[in-house]
Parts: structure tokens; sequence; C-alpha cells
């Protein structure tokens, strides 16, 4: 029920919402659940494991039970709190969690079955017979349990991130936030002040305070615009801080878009901030408990506060006939607002014998509680014990308080703990949880609105002192009420019935003592047993009176009992949020080589290499099957040329007098005695003796290399080079830089490619002055360059290298010439026949679980000189002849085909664990060889060779028997790499 | 996260690598025995509390770096450059 | 008491005033045959097994705070067979086994639900290493089935097949892996060892190891000494300050591991899916929230609470691999410490005093060996001979080079496993 002339909705802005089918009109400023409510719509939900009717409890982001779902279709959205949704034109809300409808739940049979299904009563049964947990028990659970659904669709809303630094961060805009704001802005410090609701004030909005003579929210809307006047202040609502991490930094969500119609096409829904903050000021409020006592959750049950907050923000009378029960003074404000609104108020019931009522038409019962309500789906009459007896009284809504617990969450977020204080029975903030945040206001446990204002313009002067800044001088205080809290604990009401304390999980008072009894008596083992606190809301409503209950269970006071941890986030949020960016490709960088365009121009399917992408193969009409493509590329380099994009390798390069001593330390060989104007293979290993990473080093000078690593490593193994030499050889004078993408680098293989690059260079070259493995400058077109006889096919081949702007330019030239010489470009299939055939390794066989003695390089650990891994290299276990060793494998009788992952076996033994030899690391089809070959590793392979053993592998379904042979299938003696 | 570089200033958890305990400065002689290269590859004092450990300002200037830090709070204590310690003690 | 649907009825039915507590919590005694130091999940099996394979019942538990307080009750509850190099193999199959009849052994429902695991793969190298997994399974007499991109697609309809960063191959099904609720294993085996007869001792941490020449005599603790012939140090997270009371050094360091929930949701996910190129892994609880996690922390971190980075990477996986989740709502994330071994395999060995013995180095896989630690674990306590499932598990493998259990490669960097 609206109340005329009440409320901060805007009247002259209507919008039309549904809920449950049925059509409403609420106003500019209010949320689902204030509109609903003015509806006279009380039932909202249905609880989690009973499916008991529910209402909305609370009017923050606390609420446990109204939860609905929005939007149809991919932009469904489950468990929407209807407290915090703020209506739109055309917005479509529905219950969840009931069927066949919110009204007629099927599942409500549960709720006559709860004997049976008390705290942890799924431990004890379901197990038998054996097998039936996944066919029938599992499934059923599953069925019955969840809230609302997913739509199942790719998620179509775009949120995005982004950091903010600031002085000083205030989170929340009470009275003690805006204090503590304005303060701090005043004195010039750099403020960034959040607010999770849409209005800043806080309480102010849902109270009828005055502050400085002022009605509370006008002051809160001064005070902002104030604030907003200041260049060194930022205001943020809708934007709630969910956590809090390390050395001052903070997570926010902010809500950027309206939801549904009125956001823009393709707009933001939210933002994802990190926040570093050099200090922070957490002035996040309380939040009012409920009251355990029989049937406690009806739909018009709801906190006291909630009520206040329904009749004075939005203008709502929360029910006609309104009953107020407490243990605390705070709670008699209720009475008190409704009564000056003119709703009829049915009785104030407080727990306390002494109190001081204000002055209130209606009976007020002190000493009373209620011990019971009635009114399925929605309240109808309350039970009230009191000194003179029992009384039934009729109403429609219970405000109810058991007092208010400060909002300590966030200092939670770095294990610590809060302290209990138990003037005001609540939790309050340990100083120092979270360094370089101090706590107001009344998430401090200050609760008049004088106190909080007070508290939060001294921790800014604290803050202003800590930042070297002068607070202002002459800033009055502004002036409000400053009345005392007084409260007598109240947790539970002494009765038989079910009085519920986590309300969407259906945790009662019952079940916390039925834990205690069966010695789940730690908090954590309660909570876990029960699953108290372990809903929506994580125990914001229950878990103080909770641990106070078993406390009392347990015959210990609440300090010794302890408390479950507050873990982020303060509230929940969306995984699209906090994963923004990354639906699609934005998940991790695209890097990609010169080549790219013309590749996919010539058709070519782009693979994934790490970050980069490489053609597959190329194509060419006819060919229906990627063997073709690749069986004909081999066949380029094997009898004619050609051309593949090589940028993605690794390429660091060395200069200085220490560059060949480094060099020495990091490669199993040496790199000091080669030759100016040569290259040489590497070896790295890791300090624990396994194979790093291999390549080739070209000696462009004296004091200049150029390392190239595979493309996998590359970033590995810059790091370790900025390791060993500044960690382990700070003394070698040497500098080194990664050129992976300032160079465009292609290889040009096969017989016919010197003839290929001498119609392009503009010296020729011969095998007299670029013998294998020479290097050096070279010129295209005087484009200056360099050339590197180097081979990973096995071939006569080349590497050409140009600055990268005139990669593209180079590749098409490469290609076009390749293509009418009989060649043109090969892919990373072709590439990988290519150096199978060769007996080449890449990380498929240093894999990081083989050393060099594996792979049959045990020569190139050098005997002279010390090097990285060399010590670790030698352990027993690492040259044990029985290892497993590299070993090429080729098909008994030629047709079997080979594949890799497959494992190796003795013929004739069965294929267990035991019996299993090794395991093949590589395999294809060798066009130049016609059938198929594999790398493998081999237990005792080199001892082997000649033998006939089976390759198996299960998941493919192939089998072959193959001969073990050496790991080079062609041309075994370089001569064709040399010629 | 943040770590203050002594080259780039206070700087994001992102854009570091960590690799482990600072003891990897203390490279064993070639032939220092088992127990010793076991000790500095392997064995860890793993403190719960201050310890020294080495960071790599990857996505910055390269540096190496010496943190000490405390692996309970996560308070940093200091931050010096890898190479001018392994300077220290040549 | 024995649980049972029928109990459940009675006790619902007369007002459920019949129950009993599940364990007790006895007086320390001042000597015991056994101490098993740690009550998490690792720690009650050896208890239980010790009892129930071996006869010994004066064994005491001696737990810090409450039990299944650690990585016990904070993982995202993983059960798999499907390791692949021998060694592991062996270990995890025979967990697997336990795990298929634990709730009739304990007479507990942990939930064990067998609800296959898809490991996702991303190119053909990282299918062929795959293969080589599932080749290993299937030799150790363990299921793996290897699918193509339709047939995981068949599977796992929700995932986005067009439009995303690293497109997924196929995948590595392994049926018999799935679930189970964490807390119930260390409250079933808990119960287990109690109703045999062994001590479960709260609130007590033990502050000191008393050895006599090269013999563990007993310990010291908060509630006082206590002597016992044998001690087993079984609390990972901790495993590098405990040992160090007996003047070890361990190949150890403690990372944190994130672990995320989402708030409760119908049903969605029917398996345990993980993206091998995002680091990340997701199942759906019976409650109805998403569990995920991903990649360690990356630093040494004893403070049991995650950062911002590795929260948003594993998000940001998530949303890319399944953009369907992106209005569920993360609930709650916190942090395990985990014992990171120089190669990501644990230890369950005697050391160097007599008597004293140690189970640590379960890196971020440690619940789904929570049956078949304690099994071997009890076997080598009992027995002083290592068992034949665990016999990998030696603690001077890193010193020897002999038998590196590096599953995948990373080499002796603690937390690159």
């Amino acid at each position: 029920m609206r109340i005329d002339g009440k409320g901060l909705i805007d009247r002259a802005q209507p919008l039309r919402f549904q809920f449950e089918g049925i059509g409403h009109t609420g106003f500019e400023g209010d949320t689902l659940a204030s509109a609903l409510l003015a509806k006279g719509v009380r039932l909202m939900g249905r609880s989690f494991k009973y499916h008991r009717p529910r209402g909305v409890l609370t009017a923050g982001s606390e609420e446990p039970n109204a939860l609905v779902t929005i939007g149809r279709g991919a932009a469904q959205e489950p468990n929407v709190r209807a407290t915090m949704l703020e209506i739109y034109d055309g917005l479509d809300a529905r219950a969840q969690n009931a069927w066949p409808s919110l009204r007629a739940d099927a599942m409500a049979i549960n709720d006559v079955a709860w004997p049976f299904l008390g705290a942890g009563f799924y431990y004890k049964t379901f197990m038998w017979p054996r097998g039936f947990w996944e066919r029938l028990y599992e499934p059923l659970i599953r069925r019955a349990a969840g809230l609302g659904a997913l739509s199942g669709a790719h998620h179509p809303d775009r949120s995005e991130k982004a950091y903010a630094f600031c002085d000083l961060l205030v989170i929340g805009s009470g009275p003690a936030g805006l204090a503590a704001a304005l303060t701090a802005g005043r004195a010039g410090a750099d403020v960034l002040l959040v607010e999770e609701d849409s209005l800043f004030g806080g309480r102010l909005n849902a109270e009828t305070f005055e502050v400085d003579g002022l009605a509370g929210p006008d002051w809160a809307a001064q005070t902002v615009a104030e604030l907003r006047d200041m260049e060194n202040v930022r205001l943020m609502t809708r934007t709630c801080v969910v956590g809090a991490y390390d050395h001052g930094t903070y997570a926010a969500v902010e809500r950027v878009g309206p939801h549904g119609a009125r956001r823009p096409e393709g707009g933001v829904a939210e933002t994802f901030w990190r926040i570093v903050a050099k200090r922070a000021i957490l002035a996040a409020g309380a939040i009012e408990r409920p009251v355990a006592f029989e049937n406690n959750d009806r739909p018009g049950i709801m906190t006291a506060s909630a009520v206040r907050a329904y009749l004075n923000r939005w203008g709502v009378a929360s029910g006609q006939r309104v009953a107020v029960f407490g243990n605390n003074d705070d709670a008699h404000r209720t009475a008190v607002d409704l009564e000056a609104a003119g709703v009829e108020v049915a009785a104030l019931i407080d727990s306390r014998a002494e109190i001081a009522p204000p002055d209130l038409n209606c009976p007020v019962y002190a000493g009373a509680m209620v011990t019971g309500s009635a009114g399925r789906l929605g309240l109808k009459r309350i039970s009230v014990k009191t000194g003179r007896g029992n009384k039934d009284i009729e109403v429609d809504c219970l405000a109810m308080s058991g007092g208010w617990n400060p909002t300590v969450h966030l200092t939670c977020h770095m294990n610590g703990r809060p302290t209990w204080r138990a003037d005001i029975a609540s939790f309050v903030p340990t100083p120092g949880s979270i360094p370089g945040l101090v706590t107001a206001g009344a998430c401090n446990g200050d609760f008049s609105t004088q106190a909080c204002l007070k508290a939060g313009a001294e921790a800014a002067a604290a803050v202003l002192k800590d930042l070297g800044l002068k607070a202002s001088g002459g800033a009055r205080l502004a002036e409000a009420e400053d009345s005392p809290y007084r409260i007598a604990p109240l947790w539970a009401v002494p009765g038989t019935g079910r009085a519920w304390l986590d309300f969407q999980n259906d945790v009662t008072v019952k079940d916390v003592k039925q834990a205690a009894v069966e010695n789940f008596r730690s908090v954590e083992h309660m909570k876990r047993y029960t699953t108290q606190g372990m809903a929506t809301d994580q125990g914001k409503n229950s878990n103080v009176a909770a641990l106070a209950l078993l406390a009392d269970a347990t015959g210990r006071g609440i300090p010794e009992t302890g408390t479950t941890t507050f873990r982020p986030p303060f509230s929940p949020v969306s995984l699209a949020t906090f994963g923004a960016g990354a639906q699609g490709i934005g998940f991790a960088p695209q890097r990609l080589t010169t080549s790219h365009g013309e590749s996919i121009a010539r058709g070519a399917p782009m693979i994934e290499a790490g970050l980069w992408y490489r053609p597959s193969y190329f194509p060419q009409k006819g060919e229906t099957h990627w063997r073709q493509s690749c069986d004909r590329e081999v066949g380029y380099v094997r009898k004619a040329v050609g051309v593949c994009d090589v940028s993605t390798l690794g390429k660091i390069d060395l200069q200085g007098p220490g560059a060949a001593e480094l060099l020495d330390f990091v490669y199993t060989n040496t790199f000091s005695t080669l030759k100016v104007g040569r290259v040489r293979y590497g070896l790295m290993l890791r300090e624990d003796g396994f194979v790093m990473d291999d390549g080739t080093t070209a000696r462009l000078g004296d004091q200049h290399y150029v390392m190239t690593t595979t493309t996998a490593a590359a970033g590995a193994v810059m790091r370790h080079l900025y390791f060993v030499h500044q960690a382990l050889c700070p003394h070698l004078d040497v500098r080194f830089t990664s050129v992976t993408e300032q160079w465009a680098q292609f290889a040009v293989a096969g017989p016919k490619s010197r003839e290929l690059l001498n119609g392009l260079l503009d010296q020729p070259v011969d095998n007299e002055t670029w013998p294998f493995m020479a290097c050096g400058d070279m010129a295209i077109g005087g484009i200056p360059g360099r050339l590197f006889r180097i081979s990973f096919s096995g071939e006569h081949a080349y590497e050409v290298a140009v600055p990268a702007r005139y990669g593209e330019s180079l590749f098409k030239r490469l290609v076009a010439r390749a293509e009418a010489m009989g060649g043109g470009a090969y892919g990373m299939e072709a590439l990988n026949v290519l150096r199978i055939e060769k007996g080449h390794i890449t990380h498929a066989e240093i894999h990081g679980r083989t050393t060099a003695f594996d792979i049959g390089f045990a020569r190139m650990l050098s005997a002279k000189k010390d090097c990285i891994g060399k010590t670790m290299a030698a352990r027993e276990g690492l040259v044990d002849p029985g290892r497993e060793r590299l070993v090429g494998l080729k098909p008994v009788g030629g047709d079997s085909v080979l594949s890799a992952g497959a494992h190796l076996f003795d013929t004739g033994v069965a294929m267990t664990r035991e019996t299993s030899l090794g395991y093949t690391t590589s395999a294809v089809f060798s066009p130049t060889l016609g059938h198929h070959i594999a790398l493998g590793f081999l237990q005792r392979g080199p001892e082997r060779m000649g033998e006939v053993i089976r390759c198996f592998d299960h998941m493919r379904g192939l089998e072959a028997e193959v001969e073990v042979c050496p790991p080079v299938f062609v041309d075994p003696d370089g001569g064709r790499t040399r010629g | 996260m943040r770590l203050t570089c002594p080259i780039c200033g206070a700087r994001d958890r992102r854009e570091f690598y960590y690799q482990g305990d600072a003891v990897a400065l203390d490279r064993p002689a070639p032939g220092a025995g088992v127990q010793a290269w076991d000790d500095y590859v392997h064995l860890r004092d793993n403190p719960a509390g201050p310890r020294r450990e080495l960071w790599h300002h990857e996505a910055g200037c390269g540096a190496w770096l010496v943190v000490e830090r405390n692996t309970t709070t996560h308070e940093v204590h200091g931050v010096t450059l890898a190479m001018a310690v392994a300077e220290a003690r040549r | 008491m024995k649980f049972s649907g029928l109990r459940v009825l009675k006790e619902g039915l007369t007002g459920n005033v019949g129950w009993t507590p599940h364990w007790r919590d006895p007086e320390p005694k001042p000597e015991y045959d056994v101490l098993i130091i740690g009550g998490g999940g690792h720690g009650l099996s050896t208890a239980y097994y010790l009892a129930k394979n071996h006869g010994m019942t004066n064994v005491a538990v001696l737990e810090k705070g409450y039990i299944g307080g650690g990585n016990i009750g904070r993982n995202t509850t993983i059960v798999r067979a499907n390791y692949f190099l021998p060694g592991n193999s062996e270990f995890y199959s025979h967990s697997l086994k336990l795990w298929e009849g634990l709730e009739e052994d304990l007479n507990y429902n942990v939930m064990h639900s067998q609800r296959g695991i898809i490991n996702l793969f991303h190119s053909d190298g990282q299918r062929d290493a795959f293969v080589r997994r599932g080749n290993a399974m299937v030799n150790q007499g363990d299921d793996a089935i290897l699918l193509d991109r339709e047939g995981v697609r068949a599977h796992l309809p929700y995932l986005d097949f067009e439009n995303t960063r690293f497109p997924i191959y196929g995948g590595l099904y392994h049926p018999r892996g799935g679930t189970a609720r964490h807390d119930a294993v260390a409250w079933g085996y808990a119960r287990g060892a109690d109703m045999r007869g062994v001590d479960l001792l709260q609130n007590c941490e033990v502050t000191g190891i008393d050895i006599e020449n090269g013999t563990v005599r007993g310990v010291q603790t908060t509630r006082g000494a206590i002597r016992a012939k044998k001690v087993g140090i079984v609390v990972a997270g901790r495993s590098s300050q405990v040992a160090a009371m007996a003047g070890m050094r361990l190949p150890i360091e403690s990372h944190v591991l994130q672990a995320f929930v989402t708030e409760g949701l119908k049903p969605c996910i029917d398996h345990v899916v993980t993206f091998g190129m995002g680091h990340f892994y997701i199942s759906q609880s019976d409650k109805g929230g998403l569990v995920f996690g991903g990649d360690l922390d990356f630093y040494a971190s004893y403070a049991s609470r995650g950062n911002l980075p590795t929260a948003e990477h594993v998000m940001e996986a998530g949303m890319t691999l399944m953009p369907m989740i992106g209005k569920a709502k993360l609930l709650r994330s916190w942090g395990g410490i985990m014992d990171m071994t120089p190669d990501g395999s644990p230890i369950i060995d005697k050391t160097d005093t007599e008597g004293l013995f140690i189970d640590c180095g379960w890196c971020y896989g440690g619940f789904k060996a929570v049956p078949a630690s304690g099994y071997a674990f009890a076997h080598l306590m009992a027995t002083g001979q290592l068992h034949e499932t665990a016999a990998a598990f030696r603690l001077d493998r890193f010193r020897t080079g002999r038998g590196i259990l590096d599953e995948e490669g990373t080499g002796s960097q603690h937390n690159l496993h």
C-alpha cells in the first residue's frame, strides 16, 4: 500500500512490470520488492529445502527470500534480489524453485516430511543398494536442489573491467561515509566514495532522522552536491566493494547500465573495478537480524528496519495492520514511523521487561514475546506471550528486530576475526584486520547518527594525517540524533516448533541443537553439517544468532564459540562480470606473424601455437583431406623448395664481452669457441638436470650472438637468461633483449633453395662462402637482413630474416618464386613430417621429463665446463640405462598406422602398467618413405635396435608390430643438408 | 598484491613472476656434493612468516628482485635488486 | 549407531531425540601405540585403516583445530584415477576402488558420484599427451575414452565450440571419475575410526616431537605430553613446520590454491569438466552451486586466502570455455594451503628417525587420495613396509633422481606443478 507524500520515488514516472505473469505499475526509484509490497504482494519466493512460502525479509543486498528470475531466452538471469532490482518498463520477473506455481508448489510436500529431512539426514541414508546413488538418489536430489536456472545459452551481455587509484576509498555513503568523504575531500585528498545502493545516504534515506535541521535525505543530497563540486572526489553509486585484497587492492562491481530495455544495445551491463587505495574507510553500516520464533518465516514477517525503509524511502506500508517485535529501542522507531504515516500498528512487543516506550497509540507489551504465527501464504496472525497470558493478534505484517550486526564482512577477507562486544550483543571489526583500512560508524558498532558522523569525520582526519595532508580547519560537525542503543539479547523465543535462522537454506534452531547433540560443536562443523550460513546471503542475516544458540547448546560463551569466516565476495558477482572480456577470443592475446594475412588468403587453416597462430597447411584445388596437402608440401621440400614462416620461434639478441661466457653457462655445449659467421645447435637444461629447451645460436660478431628458442619456451628462456645473468653471473658484461617480433624469419628448404635465394639476394651465395651452419648479413633489394644456413627438415636449407615490416612482402615473393620452381609454401603439418623424418625433436620429446641422456645427447654435456643443470643431470637416476630413451619406430611390413601416445610392449605379453616399456611421442605418415614412422621412448631403447615390439593405442584402437630403429629416418649421414 | 620494483615503482602483482626461495642465489659449486645440491634445488625452509624470495619483473624492466615478504600476512618488508645482492656476495 | 534410511524414518517419527554424537571427545591418555598428527582427511583415514586393517586401536589423532578443517574441507571434491606415470597410476587406481565401496565401508553417505570427468584438449599435441594418458589408464585397468569434438559436444553441448580463443579438439573421458561430498568423507572416517576405539583429540596442537637417540618417544601438545612408539605426520599445509620439530627439512613449498562456488542453480553441468588451456575445472554440487577452480596463486603463502588476479583469470577461463555460466553469481571464494613438491607428487615414507613417518606433499590433488593414502600410510606405520600401491612416494627420490613423478614435466620449481 502506497502512502501519499512519502518516499523518494518519482510518482511522475510510472513504470510497468510483470511478476509471475501479472502486470503491475511502480515508479521510478522503486525496487521490485518495494513495488510489489506497494501492490500488496507479499508472497515472492519459496525456500530451498522445504519450499516454504516466503516474502521479502529485508530491503538490501542481504535478502535471502525474495530472489527472482528476470529476462527471457539467453538473457535469463536467476537469483536476482528483488530488493536490489530497480524496476523498469517491461521488467518480467518470475519466482523460482516453485512448480507448478508459486502459490501451489508441489515440492512443498517436503515441509510435511520435515522430521525426516533434518540437519545432515542425507549423510545417513541413500546408501542402499549400492550403485543407486548415481542412478536414482542423486538425480532426484539434484533436481530438487538449486534455486533459479541458467538459460543454457551463451551469455549475451557485455561487461568490462577497469582500474582505479585513489588516496582514500570510502566504502558506504551513510552518515559516516559522507562525513568521511567530506572531511577528506575538503582537505584535497583524492577520494573515491562508493555506494552499493542507487542513492547516496544509507540509512538516512530509510529513517526519519534530521541532520543539521534538514531531513536526512536532504542533508545527504546537499552533502553529495558539495562533494560533486570537488575535482578531487569521485562518486560512484550502484557500486559494491566485494573484496579486500593485499596491499590496498579492492574489488568492486558497478552496475553500469540499467537492466533490460533501458540499457542501450551493446551497452555495458557491469564494470568490474580493481581499486588501489592508499587508505580505505569502511562505513558499510549494519544489518538488522531477525528473531527466531516458531514460524517466523511467513510472508509479511520482515525486519523492522526493512519495514521503515519501505515506508520512508519508498512510501510503502508493508501491511495494513502491523505489529512490531523487538529486543531493543531501535525497533520502537518502527511503530512511531508507521503511526505517523497513518498505518495501523497493532502492538509493540518488546522482550525486555523494563522499557521506556515512545508515545504510541498502540498497545505496548513489555517483557513479551511473539511465540508463533499463522497464515500459509501470508501472515494472518501472531501469538504473543505476555506476562499476563497468551494473546493472538491479527496482523498482516510483523516488523521484528533482534538488534543490529555491524557489516564487518570486508574486514574478514584477509582472515581477520571480529571481536565480540557484549554491550551491543554483536561482533565488531578487529582493528588492523585489513592493513590500511579503518572502520567507522554502524559497521564499527556506533549506532546513533551523531556517532556515525563523528566517527566518519575522525577516521578521515586520521587518514589525512597518514597521507601527510592537513584537515581544513574550522569545519563543524553536523548535528543529529544521538540516542543510545539499548538491547537485551534475544536469539530465539523458547518453544518446541520450528524457528528459522537461515531462511533460505531452511536451517532452524532445532537443526543447530541437533548438530550440537551429534557433536558438531565447532562452529565450522555446525555450519557444514546444517548448511547454516551457506545460502546466498552467506549468513549475513543469521550467523550471529546461530552461533549464539550453538554457544548455548554447548555451554560456552559466544567469544569462545568463535565465528565462521566471511570470504569474498561480499555480495555475489556474476561470472560474466568477474571474467569480463574473456568470452570468445578475449581470453588470451593473439600473436600474428607477418605472413598471417597471406596464409589466410591462401585458405590455410590456422592453428594455435601458444599465443601464436600458424598455418596448418595450404590446401589446393581438388584436395579433400589435409594429408593430401601435407604430403604435397613435404614433396616440395624433399624434391624442390618449400617456404615456411618460422618467425614464432623465440629470438634473443645477446651482446657484450660476457655474451660467450653466459652462453657457455646456459648451454650444455660450448659457444665461446663458435666462429663468427657460424651457427651451432645448443641444448639447455633446467637446474634439475632435465632438458629445458633447444635451438640454434648464431655468432654474428665477436660479442654478438642471436639465440633461437622453441616457440613454446621463448618466454621461459628469456626469463631464465635474465635470472642466470642477474642472480648467478652478475659479473658478466652482457645485455640481451627479445627480438622475436622485430624479425620476420622464413625457412627456405629443399634442393632448389639456394637457386631460389640467389634469384633474390643482392649478393648470391654458394656452398663455399655459405656452407652448412654458416650465417651472416645479406640484403634483398637493398633491404639488409640475415641469412642462416640451417635446416630443420634435413634438406639443403636456409632461414632468411628481415625486419618485420618487410615480412609480408618477402613471404609473398619467396612463395611466388618457390611456386615457379615446382615448390611452394608449407605449413605446420609438413614441417612436422619433415622434422620427424629427420629425427629432430620438439617439445613432444623434450616434454620436461627427458634428459640429454634420454634423447641420445649425453655427449653434448661438455666435460670441460660447468653449466646449468650439469650436476643434477648426473644423478644416478637420470643416467640409468634402464630409462626410457629415444628411438625410431617403423611398422613391420610397412602398412600399419602409427600414432602418438601409444604404449610399447614386448610381443606376446599382456598389456598392463607393469609391461609397458615406453610410448610414442610423434607419429606421422612419411610420404618420403611411403609408410608411417614414429619417435618414442623405450626402456633401454638404444640397446634394442632391430628388435620387433608392439605398439598399442587403446584410445584410437590402433595396434602395430614395429621395428626399433635409430630416430633418423631420412638421410642419416646428412649429405643432403650439406650438399 | 603489489610490489615496489626498485626501478619501476609500485606495480600490480600481475606484472611479476614468482620463482621461489632466494636460496636460488646461492648456487653450490659443481663439486659441492649431493646434499648441497639437494638443499639448493629441492629442500626448503618454507617458513610461515618472513622469508626472502625471488621475483622477476617480467612485464616491466626485467629485473630479478629479492623480496622480503611474510608468507602468513603477505606484508612486504623490502625489495632489492637480485643483481645487487649477487654482486655484493662476490 | 548404524545409519540407514530406516533409522532416519524411525528418528523422524520419534522426534529425532535418539541421535548420538558421531564421535566422542575423549581426554588424551598419557600414552598410545600410535599418534597421528593431523585430523584432516589423510590423518583420519590413516587412523581408520590402522584400526580396521591392522587391528591397531590404541591410536590417537591429534588435531590443532577441528577435525576435517584443512584441505579436506576446502577443496573442489574431485575424485579420479587418471594419472599416467607408473608409481602414480596404481596408487590412484587403488584409491578409486576404495572410493567405490566407501559408503558401505564407512556406513556414511559421502555422496561419491561417478558422474564422469572430461579433460578437454585444444591442440594435436595435447591430444597426443592425453592419448598417452588414456592408454596408461587402460593399461592400469581403469577407464578412459577418447572423444573427438563431436563426442565432446554430445556430452557438453553448452561449451562454446564456435568462437573461443582455444578451440576444442576433443576430450579424454574418464567415466568413473566424479566428485564426493568433502566434509562427509572426513566425518565418515572420523566416525569409523572413533567407533573402532581411536581417540580423536581436537584442539590439541602438537608443539614438539620428542626424539631420543634417533627414536621417536612421543609429542608435546597444548593438552600435555603424550608418549607413543610411532608417530605419523599427516599435516598437509603445515608439513614443513611439523617436520621441523623433528629436525627435518622437506622438499616442499606451501602455496595457495583458490576454489570458488556460485549460488545454487538448477542442474546445468552434469560432469566434471577441465579446460587444459585455461587452468579451469568445474562441476556442479548436488546442492546446485557451481564448484570450480584454476591454478595456484603462484607465490608461497600460508594465508589460506586468494588473490584477485588468479580469481579473475579463473572466471575468464570459464567465460571463454562455457559462456552459459555468465549469469551465475560467485557466492564465495576461499584458499587452501598446498604442500607443493618438486615433482608434483606426494611423499609417504619413513623418516631418518625411528618410529617417525610422514605423509605429505599432496600438492592440489590430495582429496581423491584420501582413502588410498590412509590405507598405505597405515600399512607403512603398522608393518614398517611400503604398501605396494604407494611404493614410489619416496622421500629420497629427488636426491637420487630415481622415480621422479613429474606428471606435468615442469621440473623442480615447486609452484609449477
